[in-house]
């Protein structure tokens, strides 16, 4: 069901690029305003995301951790995957974020015959999780290209590198190969094992649907139906530069690989996509473990009405004494 | 309503945004010229039509899959003459018949190349092997 419901949305909105610029000419559209419109929403909606988790305050530490925690001297603390400092934090975070650590642990359960439980190793989701995101990131640069005059060295670097099998003109990148192998088994990975079926939303379709899609177009554009690159790059420059304007002649496949990708930056304030900013907010992860260190006092605490000793001695101080009870000030 | 955690986050939220207008301040407003690919070559002006060996809109676009199959016909299948589409004969070759008419490398190809992206002496790598026209520069 959400399989189908997502891949129809992909399927409809390439369906009305082609027909917006074949049949109604709508290029300065998809080309200018719907672009713009969706890097506004991107850069508010991701602020706005932002700033709203920002206000849910966390006032303790949460330690799930996977090593000792700083305890007596003799101990060997884990200072990674137990940090008490803000360095160890930062190595931690920095290690999650480039290379996945807690989904690097991850593990498979199997009933057995007898009936016996088993612990598996399972990495592949994280190898092609890992190789799907760095991917992404490697080909976003080297857009770069696009939307950069004159191009800045690392933009070049990336190039370099990630064609330098040099096969092929033009020359096959290996991102490319990545990409598309990486998204396709994230995918089979949804629909073949039951368990992850079943928990799988149109929201988990949809964003799959739409990367392979401009995966896709992408490679059809570099490597079969070619599109013209010097016209692509005017009309990317143009907008970086607020001086718009659609030049004559690009091919229709360039307008549905700008459309997707315009989408997805649109959709990605409103989707799970988010957690590219939400990873830097995961409290397991961002809060050193130092409860027995500091006093992390919780933010909504309110005065409480308190009456201490010395208070009810003064109270009761004269009953006390009739009654023989020993006070502290006479 | 009251931010937690303010300083982090907020750096963080302007280094993201910082990085996600990169092109937005790098370019500083200013649009380069798209390139203009010089034709005025002593060959290609003795010519009395002028044209490529495709036509211009597929040249621009397909020159480099031409380039390839042009190279494999050659290397791997010893077969040095191309028939275009309007029945003309080609020499298939870059250095001898593209950078013939193409002499000028510095006005036309690599004008188009640096402005899409292509680093200048380095992609196309062709030129560490075949030997690029001598012009006055
Ligand atoms: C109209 C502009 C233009 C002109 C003129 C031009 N090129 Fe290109 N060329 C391009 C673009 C754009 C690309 C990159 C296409 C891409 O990135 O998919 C390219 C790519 C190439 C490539 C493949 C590079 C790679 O690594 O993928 C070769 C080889 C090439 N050009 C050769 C030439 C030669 C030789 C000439 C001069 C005779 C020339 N080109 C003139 C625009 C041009
Ligand atoms: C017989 C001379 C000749 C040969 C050989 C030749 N060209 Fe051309 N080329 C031309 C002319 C003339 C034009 C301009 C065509 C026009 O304006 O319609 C041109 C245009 C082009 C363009 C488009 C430039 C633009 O302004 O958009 C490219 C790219 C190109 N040639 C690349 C090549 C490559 C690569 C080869 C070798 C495979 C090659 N040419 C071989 C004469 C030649
Ligand atoms: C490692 C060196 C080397 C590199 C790099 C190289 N070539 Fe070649 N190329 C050769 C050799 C050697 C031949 C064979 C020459 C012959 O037999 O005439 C050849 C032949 C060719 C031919 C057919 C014959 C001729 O005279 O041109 C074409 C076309 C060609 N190469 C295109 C390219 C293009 C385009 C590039 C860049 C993408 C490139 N080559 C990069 C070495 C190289
Ligand atoms: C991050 C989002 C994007 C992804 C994942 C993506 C993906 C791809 C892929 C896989 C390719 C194949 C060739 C290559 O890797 O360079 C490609 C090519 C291309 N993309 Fe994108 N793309 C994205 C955004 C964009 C944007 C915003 C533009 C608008 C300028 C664009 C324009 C192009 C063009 C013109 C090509 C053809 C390049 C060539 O022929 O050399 N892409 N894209």
């Amino acid at each position: 069901m959400g399989i189908k419901f997502s891949l129809l949305t992909v399927v409809a909105l390439v369906l009305a690029v082609f027909l917006g610029v074949k049949a109604a000419g709508l290029q300065y559209f998809f080309g200018v305003i719907f672009p713009y419109a969706a890097i506004f929403i991107f850069l508010v909606g991701f602020i706005y995301r932002i700033l709203k988790w920002a206000r849910s305050p966390v006032p303790f530490r949460i330690p799930t951790t996977a090593g000792q925690q700083k305890s007596l001297p003799w101990i060997k603390q884990n200072k990674i995957d137990n940090p008490s400092t803000t360095a160890g934090v930062v190595a931690r975070m920095a290690l999650e974020v480039l290379l996945f650590r807690s989904l690097f642990r991850n593990t498979k359960v199997e009933l057995r015959e007898g009936p016996k439980i088993a612990y598996q190793w399972e990495k592949w989701l994280w190898l092609a999780g890992l190789a799907f995101h760095w991917s992404f990131f490697i080909i976003l640069v080297r857009h770069l290209r696009f939307f950069t005059e004159p191009v800045p060295f690392f933009v070049h670097m990336t190039d370099r590198l990630d064609g330098f099998l040099q096969v092929g003109l033009p020359g096959i990148y290996i991102t490319d190969l990545l990409f598309l192998a990486a998204v396709t088994y994230l995918f089979i990975r949804r629909v073949v094992i039951p368990q992850v079926r079943y928990i799988s939303l149109p929201a988990d379709y949809f964003p799959l649907f739409l990367l392979m899609a401009l995966g896709l177009t992408g490679v059809l554009m570099r490597y079969f139906t070619k599109v013209d690159v010097v016209k692509v790059k005017e009309l990317a420059l143009g907008l970086v530069t607020f001086q718009p304007k659609v030049p004559e002649g690009i091919g229709v496949l360039f307008y549905i690989h700008f459309f997707l990708i315009c989408t997805l930056f649109a959709y990605f304030p409103f989707s799970k996509l988010m957690h590219l900013g939400g990873v830097f907010l995961s409290p397991t992860r961002n809060l050193p473990n130092d409860s027995r260190m500091k006093r992390h006092i919780n933010p909504w605490n309110y005065p409480v009405k308190v009456h201490t000793y010395a208070e009810y001695e003064d109270h009761f101080r004269d009953k006390m004494i009739e009654a023989g009870l020993p006070v502290e000030k006479e | 309503m009251k931010i937690y955690n303010a300083k982090p986050i907020l750096i963080g939220l302007a280094i993201f945004i910082g990085l996600a207008t990169f092109p937005l301040w790098f370019n500083m407003g200013k649009a380069a010229p798209p390139p203009d690919p010089k034709l005025d070559t002593p060959v290609i002006q003795r010519m009395a039509v002028k044209q490529c060996i495709m036509p211009k809109d597929q040249m621009r676009t397909e020159h480099m899959q031409l380039l390839n199959d042009w190279r494999t016909e050659v290397v791997r299948n010893n077969n040095r003459i191309y028939t275009a589409s309007d029945g003309k004969q080609y020499n298939m070759s870059l250095q001898n018949e593209c950078m013939n008419c193409h002499s000028n490398k510095s006005q036309f190809c690599d004008q188009c190349h640096i402005y899409a992206g292509l680093q200048a002496d380095a992609t196309p790598y062709c030129w560490t092997c075949h030997i690029a026209p001598k012009e006055n520069k």
